[in-house]
């Protein structure tokens, strides 16, 4: 272990001596001055945004630490970007939700840092343990965080379920993955894809193998038919933490399906296609369908999760470098939107009630216009309209596939996408065409509504303005 | 500042001073909201001036850079990109200034309206779409603010939306201006399609090489590509130019304010098709057919249309008619190639336009909101600014020599009269005679409103009085360049190619080498005018409106009975609006009706939307079930998954 292996590790440890310093920080603050606990946390991803700023490798350059478990490129750098300003964004609305619920606790922000690192971890994994171990980090710390609110019938449900399903996936992946191990003798992620020419004979072992990773990448996902967990987590979980799931697991949810696929199983390609092709299409169908059966928000954007890693999966399964970097984009942008959507239930929410049904949104444009507005932008961008940044990742995914030559696909994508338009839609129609069910005057800190408008113009700032964000997720992939 | 700063802040200020005005409504007021808008337009006014005098004076070389890409795809690129040369400045320099007068003229005329901030956004926002209009470099751009000034004219038209013939007006003006976006956007489809770019300066230059090109789009029938393309876009013209048969939702648009009669309907957004012809001159020029297609409907729009003219008693409506026949005389121009006197006619034409509409404005404020000709009379007595603005205007408007309309109409005429186009003799004697119908209905508006004895009732009378300042100063101020910009702009923009760098004549189609031979100097041209068969013309159409509506108004009305068949088709308007109503309108609604019957209630609602909600109604109801809450069932459809894929894709291999 070299100092410049540490360097290159520097942001990790950065966020996992402050997770510890959080934790051990909160004992000492009292309940009336949790803010300071707050601020701790995000001060810690305020810097770890510096950081890894100004650490960044350039694009094509990669870098190896600690015997090749350790990876450090441009995508993951990218990546772990916009984990912290998700995150950032999750904290500052959360915060609000927590104190109205009585769940402003230290734990909150200890979890969701030791959470973040595990992503890290994820994005920067380059050997089937660490990536393991990064996943298991976050999962933990999520299912503890689904049972914050330890008074809540159904957030244990929600927190029990997820734990044991979740438990299943893992023991699936992780039988995948000592499968492959048996079949290439090594751990490390550039020796398997160079192992897997090698392990020819072995190549019923190997398919077995494949098939056992991707369903746990498929649960991880929440790809149809492993998504069950779903709807049933988004809906117990108190909603700061189903914000939490909502947006900053996604970008993992990605690291993991191309560390894996790519970086290690590339040369399966032709095999783990077909796979995602059946998940994606069944994620689509399944995700839009089911959407508008909801009549509760939070089980209606769960819904429409499935959906959009069924899009994000297009990107994926077409296999090119362009074809990841719109899956990448589709991630990223997918996490904005979903903040901002969960972020809007939020501020709907007066103490102790949860605004979870699609009532409460009934007449939002007359009690607040501005934020009836944002969420105009959000679910646009999320239904796909055109100008928003949702229609750019659609079109980037849809293109993928179609160079993948899989017409029909992008064909389903498209018509799917147009049942999906109809429930976001809805929303906005009642926003603005129904009667208010009450006039209680919209309040939040001026920090809640700051962040929540930039969130909501982002999704028109980034439409009119994608080739930034397009070229980042591009360059990120560049040989 | 650098130029590009200058050139993005001239379209961006009047957007900015529309979103305050307009969002922020409530927080400006009114004052507020007039002087944020007039100052956006002030300073861009400002600024557009100092672009054109570094344009034509200074020599600024072309402009032609991309401000901002939305996207790239095939390699075609959608952007916002601005193009400056002389045509351009010109154009700028016109909308903003005839834009700010009106502005200013606006705080009198609204000043007792509810919407006085909705107005004041609603035109600024028309000064930005139009800017981006006559600014763009390529095509995505110019059919933005192509859409964006019909948004804002459809919005302003029926600005009075609890007034039911302003809504049915600001829908008429809507669906006409559809019909001609269709071709308009046919031909920005086939420019595509067949030059691979929507920039101008691309297409311009693809232009030569399809030139000889062929379509068929019906099998067997196989048109110039370049003919069909030129004709598509000069439908969209049409539509927006107003020019026969899509006119017949310039007079209704009537309805709007006044104010914005003269800046939207009269001085800018109906130029606008004159300019985008002027604009794709190469592309005009590679297409005779086009060209006289163009000719001939300008020439029977300005006879035609200026004959309606005569026997409205509306008097904002005789200014439409009038509109649309001057219109038409820039389309004349157009056709035989003159498309720099076209752009001359259209910048002198918004100058005595807009201040004829004003002056009209003028008169219905002091009438309080009455526009009938027939209960006016002797005004000038009480009005004498307004008057002796309008006479002015008028006096333009008929070409009298020396005021700035003379120069422009003379040149059109002598244009069509050296045209070697087939059938431009014809477009000359429409020209011809369109300036006698221009004479007859101009005075007749100026007599039975400013003279002769009064024929208002009392109480109205006894209120009348000349307007305010904010008023008559718009007034005189758009007086000036009425009367003497034609004498000062002639030689440079017609003979010494001002405008040579935006607009592209074949030789062979040049007919202004002619002209230029003859002409020694605009003094020369001006006394030269009093002995042309132009100005006795006009005398003669001034001298019968003199005779018969200043000294035997019983003549009128003679002859109206007398010849009653053909006072009857112009009071009818041609019947145009009759047979769009009676045949596509109602033909439409009998087509819909059985399209809803059969196609939309049994196969759509029934089979597709019904059905297929059942279905997903079903369908979400059966994935409802899955989703039981249990534990085991999760589990159990994630052991099945994971079966059915190793079956399917390991098994089976």
């Amino acid at each position: 272990m070299t100092l410049a292996e540490l360097q290159l590790a520097l942001p990790e440890i950065f966020v996992l001596s402050m997770a510890c310093v959080v934790l051990m920080a909160d004992l000492f603050i009292s309940d009336q001055r949790r803010g300071l606990t707050h601020l701790l946390a995000c001060a810690t991803l305020v810097f770890a945004i510096i950081i890894t700023l100004n650490l960044r490798v350039a694009p094509g350059e990669v870098f190896f630490a600690f015997s090749e478990t350790f990876i450090r490129d441009r995508f993951g750098d990218v990546l772990k970007l916009f984990s912290y300003l998700v995150l950032l964004a999750v904290f500052v609305y959360s915060k609000h939700y927590l104190r109205q619920f009585n769940l402003f606790k230290g734990e909150f922000y200890s979890l969701s840092l030791f959470a973040l690192l595990g992503v890290m971890i994820m994005i920067s994994a380059s050997s089937m343990l660490t990536l393991y171990l990064g996943l298991e980090l976050l999962s933990l710390s999520t299912y503890a965080l689904v049972a914050l609110n330890r008074n809540s019938m159904i957030g244990s449900e929600a927190a029990m379920k997820y734990f044991i399903l979740g438990s299943l996936a893992s023991g699936i992946l992780l039988y995948g993955m000592s499968l492959i191990y048996g079949a290439t003798g090594t751990l490390e992620l550039a020796a398997i894809s160079e192992g897997l020419t090698m392990a020819a004979g072995e190549s019923l072992l190997v398919s077995f193998g494949l098939v056992f990773i991707v369903v746990g990448i498929a649960f991880k996902l929440g790809a149809v038919p492993f998504h069950m967990w779903i709807p049933d987590v988004y809906h117990g979980a108190p909603l700061a933490i189903t914000l939490f799931i909502g947006s900053l697991p996604k970008l993992a949810g990605l690291a993991l399906a191309i560390r894996m696929l790519d970086n290690g199983l590339g040369g399966l390609h032709g095999d783990w296609q077909g796979m995602l092709l059946v998940l994606a299409g069944l994620s689509l169908v399944l995700g839009n369908f089911a959407a508008i059966a909801q009549t509760n928000i939070k089980r209606m954007l769960a819904y429409s999760t499935i959906a959009h890693m069924g899009f994000m999966m297009l990107g994926i399964l077409a296999g090119t470098p362009e074809g990841y970097a719109a899956a990448m984009f589709y991630a990223i942008v997918y996490s904005i939107m979903a903040a901002g959507a969960f972020a809007m239930v939020i501020l709907l929410s007066r103490a102790g009630v949860e605004a979870e049904n699609l009532d409460d949104f009934k007449g939002l444009a007359r009690r607040s216009p501005w934020f009836a507005f944002m969420m105009l932008m959000i679910m646009f961008s999320l239904a796909g309209v055109p100008v928003f940044v949702g229609f750019f990742a659609k079109w980037q995914v849809i293109a993928a596939v179609l160079q993948a030559g899989f017409v029909w696909m992008a064909v389903l994508a498209v018509l799917t996408a147009v049942v999906g338009a109809f429930y976001y839609i809805r929303v906005v129609k009642l926003m603005y065409f129904d009667e208010p069910e009450s006039d209680e005057p919209i309040t939040a800190p001026v920090d809640f509504r700051a962040v929540l408008t930039v969130n909501g113009l982002a999704m028109l700032g980034l439409g009119l303005f994608s080739g930034a964000l397009i070229t980042l997720c591009v360059n990120a992939f560049a040989a | 500042m650098n130029i590009e700063t200058i050139l993005l802040l001239i379209p961006l200020l009047p957007l900015a001073g529309c979103l305050a005005a307009g969002l922020l409504r409530h927080q400006v007021g009114r004052a507020g909201a007039h002087w944020i808008t007039i100052l956006a337009v002030g300073i861009s006014f400002a600024l557009s001036a100092y672009v054109a005098w570094e344009v034509f004076y200074n020599d600024l070389p072309v402009l032609n850079y991309s401000v901002y890409a939305w996207a790239i795809t095939d390699g075609i690129r959608f952007e916002i990109g601005f193009l400056v040369d002389s045509l351009t400045a010109l154009m700028m320099v016109v909308v903003t200034f005839v834009s700010l007068m009106v502005h200013i003229y606006t705080i009198g005329y609204m000043h007792d309206d509810d919407g006085y901030q909705r107005f004041f956004a609603y035109i600024n926002l028309f000064t930005f779409a139009m800017l981006m209009l006559v600014m763009a470099n390529n095509f995505l751009q110019l059919f933005f603010g192509w859409e964006a000034v019909g948004v804002v004219s459809y919005l302003l038209i029926g600005f009075w939306f609890k007034k039911d013939t302003a809504v049915k007006a600001n829908l008429k003006a809507f669906l006409v201006n559809r019909v001609g976006d269709f071709g308009f956007l046919l031909g920005i489809a086939a420019v595509l399609m067949y030059m691979g770019s929507l920039d101008y300066a691309e297409v311009f230059a693809a232009t030569p090489g399809v030139e000889d090109q062929t379509i068929s789009i019906f099998p067997g029938i196989e048109w110039s590509l370049m003919t069909f393309i030129c004709i598509c876009l000069f439908i969209g013209a049409m539509g927006k130019s107003a020019q026969v048969p899509l006119h017949v939702w310039l007079p209704d648009s009537m309805e709007g304010p006044t104010p914005i009669s003269a800046l939207i309907h009269a001085a800018t957004m109906v130029t606008a098709g004159i300019f985008m012809v002027a604009r794709l001159s190469p592309m005009f020029e590679a297409s005779d057919m086009a060209l006289t297609f163009v000719m001939i409907i300008g020439a029977i729009t300005a006879l035609f249309m200026g004959m309606v003219g005569i026997v409205q008693n509306d008097i904002k409506r005789v200014v439409a008619y009038s509109t649309l026949s001057q219109l038409g005389y820039m389309t004349v121009a157009l056709g035989v190639s003159a498309y720099s006197v076209a752009i001359f006619h259209l910048m002198t034409h918004a100058f005595f336009k807009a201040l004829l509409f004003l002056a009209a404005g003028s008169v219905i404020i002091a009438l309080h909101h009455k526009q009938d000709m027939r209960e006016m009379g002797g005004l000038g007595r009480i009005m004498p600014v307004t008057a002796i603005t309008a006479w002015l205007g008028s006096l333009a408007l008929i070409g009298f020599p020396f005021f700035s309309g003379f120069y422009s109409k003379d040149l059109i005429i002598e244009a069509a009269r050296y045209s070697d186009r087939a059938g431009s003799t014809f477009a000359w004697i429409c020209v011809m005679l369109g300036v006698v119908i221009t004479a007859l209905y101009t005075f007749r508006m100026l007599y039975l409103t400013f003279h002769g004895k009064s024929r208002t009732d009392e109480e109205t009378l006894s209120h009348a009085h000349e307007s305010p300042l904010v008023v008559t100063v718009p007034l005189v101020l758009l007086a000036i360049p009425s009367v003497i910009i034609g004498y000062f702009t002639v030689e440079p923009l017609i003979f010494g190619g001002a405008l040579a760098d935006s607009i592209t004549i074949r030789t062979v189609n040049d007919t202004m080498i002619e002209i230029a031979d003859k002409f020694h100097g605009p003094a020369a041209f001006g006394f030269h005018g009093f002995v042309t068969p132009v100005f006795w013309l006009a005398m003669l159409g001034v001298a019968i409106a003199t005779f018969v509506y200043l000294f035997r108004p019983d003549i009128a009305n003679w002859a109206r009975t007398r010849f009653h068949v053909i006072w009857k088709v112009l009071d009818r308007k041609y019947g145009f609006d009759e047979l769009y109503q009676n045949g596509f309108a109602a033909g439409g609604l009998k087509l819909a009706d059985g399209l809803s019957r059969g196609g939309d209630r049994t196969v759509i609602d029934g089979w597709l939307v019904n059905g297929s909600a059942h279905l997903v109604g079903r369908a979400a109801g059966v994935v409802r079930r899955f989703q039981s809450g249990f534990l085991y069932h999760y589990a159990f459809a994630m052991i099945i998954g994971l079966v059915a894929i190793v079956f399917a894709f390991v098994s089976l291999r």
